[in-house]
């Protein structure tokens, strides 16, 4: 029996909606099976809260007086990108704050970037704006200092062009030393392996065919409301999958937007990778509307049956050699060990699965108490799999 | 018997002088070196486990204090910014004891101070900065 959005809406409007979590639904479905589990469930709600380098905020300071159109800006001294419009600027979550030693002393520690600019604005700390510019006849000003807050600039949003990668890298090193990487530190043969999805929670691998998540659907984005606007860059759906349509390979993304104003620093964090970069932890939960039996089968995914590459960081990813050392499933990764080339391997995850617990029990509530309503999306996102290409 | 993790703090004029060795011939006590740093400014840090008996541990630890040696329990050392802490995980990857490890039930990284040999290792590797060392 097919639901629509609408009917959906209705219920949530009315506080009567069924809603569980994508952990929950494991449960649920092993009990009383997918059609019945389909008839009364109305909305899945999903969770991940990892670090997402493809991650900024467009903010739009306000106009000075006299007028300035800038042209170079600093943010605590981290630069931003000023190429728009006069009081328009983009700061960039990994982004270094000037005089930052970065790896100069290996591994940098990389304290502060765009990310903690963001952290701080969002958690209302007073952030220092220095702005410079060649003056117009338009614009005279040629520097500008101030405190801003969040409060007080004009817009704030956050706008991650590539976040909620559906599925990751296992990450290990086949070299001899310690290596410092995004995927963590990563000790010398196969001392660990670093793994970074929610998996059984992930928003996108419990809709693997993008069937129902599409731009405009509404989503809880570092603690507040936002939108998927557009598919992520290196968006990809042409991989290989399992049976139960799940990618085993890195595959789709999104891009989504949000008011920084609604949100919230324990979901928007800001993180330092030693020897790699700064960078922004985001929560994103995103909620599947329970149209039909096969909504159903997909968000019932569980651990065990979601597969992920394992990946020397030392030479195959640096290089680009594409080469797969082996396959491990999320069940096996959060068991705290994996094998690796016959050598038992301790895994760490980087991804929180606590957090992304907390953020799909929170979308859950938000939705159970007829504060956020589902969305039809505009247009469905590409996928190659889905529209049997 | 007993055993604690102590931090210990020497001043600059007692660095080149042999004094935990008197803690094994004169107290009886044994100890094993976690962590030794001499800091810029000539000041020394060592960080032991020390085991004995009761009264041999009070009195070596009187004999340090004499020596103007400054003692402080270990695990006041490396703390965790419960505030700050996200339960990613990756300290997991380099925590030589299982001072951090993860609650399976509840997926929070838990921190045991019993367990920290203050290796420092997590700090730099905490991705959000929770871990903190406290001298």
């Amino acid at each position: 029996m097919a639901k629509t959005i609408e009917e959906i809406n209705e219920r949530i409007r009315r506080g009567e909606a069924v809603v569980v979590t994508a952990e929950e639904i494991i449960d649920l479905v092993e009990v009383k099976g997918v059609e019945e589990v389909a008839r009364t469930v109305d909305v899945v709600t999903t969770g991940t809260f990892g670090p997402m380098c493809s991650s900024g905020a467009f903010i739009n300071l306000g106009h000075a007086q006299p007028r300035i159109k800038i042209q170079r800006a600093w943010l605590n001294e981290v630069p931003a990108y000023c190429g728009i419009a006069a009081v328009d600027i983009y700061i960039g979550a990994t982004e270094m704050a000037e005089h930052d030693p970065l790896n100069e002393v290996f591994p940098g520690e990389f304290r502060y970037g765009g990310g903690h600019v963001i952290e701080d604005l969002v958690a209302r700390r007073k952030v220092r704006l220095r702005a410079e510019a060649y003056g117009t006849d338009c614009y005279p000003n040629r520097h500008w200092e101030k405190e801003i807050t969040l409060d007080d600039v004009k817009e704030a949003w956050l706008f991650n062009p590539r976040n909620a990668y559906q599925n990751y890298n296992v990450a290990v090193n086949l070299s001899d030393r310690v290596i410092y990487t995004y995927m963590g530190v990563l000790r010398p043969n196969l001392g660990n392996a670093n793994y970074c999805s929610a998996g059984q929670l992930s928003p996108l691998l419990n809709d693997p065919l993008f069937r129902t998540i599409g731009i405009g659907t509404r989503i809880f984005l570092g603690g507040g409301v936002g939108y998927v606007v557009w598919p992520g860059t290196q968006h990809n759906t042409d991989v290989p999958r399992g049976a139960n349509g799940t990618p085993t390979r890195p595959a789709g993304t999104i891009a989504v937007i949000g008011d920084l104003r609604g949100m919230n620093p324990r979901y928007l964090t800001a993180y330092s990778m030693l020897g790699y970069g700064a960078t922004l932890a985001v929560g994103i939960g995103i909620p599947i509307p329970v149209l039909d039996e096969e909504t159903v089968r997909y968000a019932a995914v569980r651990d065990d049956d979601l597969v992920a590459p394992v990946v020397d960081y030392s030479v195959d990813y640096p290089q680009g050699t594409g080469r797969v050392l082996g396959e491990v499933t999320y069940a096996q990764l959060k068991s705290g060990r994996i094998v690796v080339e016959g050598k038992e391997v301790p895994t760490a995850p980087l991804s929180s699965y606590s957090r992304a617990r907390e953020i799909a029990q929170t979308l859950k509530t938000w939705i159970r108490q007829g504060e956020f309503l589902l969305t039809e999306p505009v247009e469905l996102l590409p996928c190659a799999t889905r529209e049997g290409r | 018997m007993v055993r604690h993790k102590i931090v210990l703090h020497f001043p600059h004029e007692q660095v080149d002088k042999p004094i935990v060795s008197k803690l094994v011939r004169d107290y009886g006590l044994d100890f094993n070196i976690l962590k030794a740093s001499i800091t810029p400014r000539e000041e020394g840090l060592l960080v032991l486990e020390v085991t004995g008996e009761e009264e041999d541990y009070l009195r070596g630890m009187e004999y340090l204090r004499s020596c103007g040696v400054s003692i402080q329990p270990l695990s006041q050392d490396v703390r965790r910014n419960e505030d700050r802490c996200t339960h990613c995980g990756a300290c997991l990857a380099v925590c030589p004891t299982d001072a951090l490890s993860l609650d399976r039930e509840s997926w929070e990284v838990r921190f045991s101070e019993e367990e920290c040999v203050a290796c420092e290792l997590c700090v730099r590797v905490c991705p959000p900065r929770a871990m903190e060392i406290h001298y």
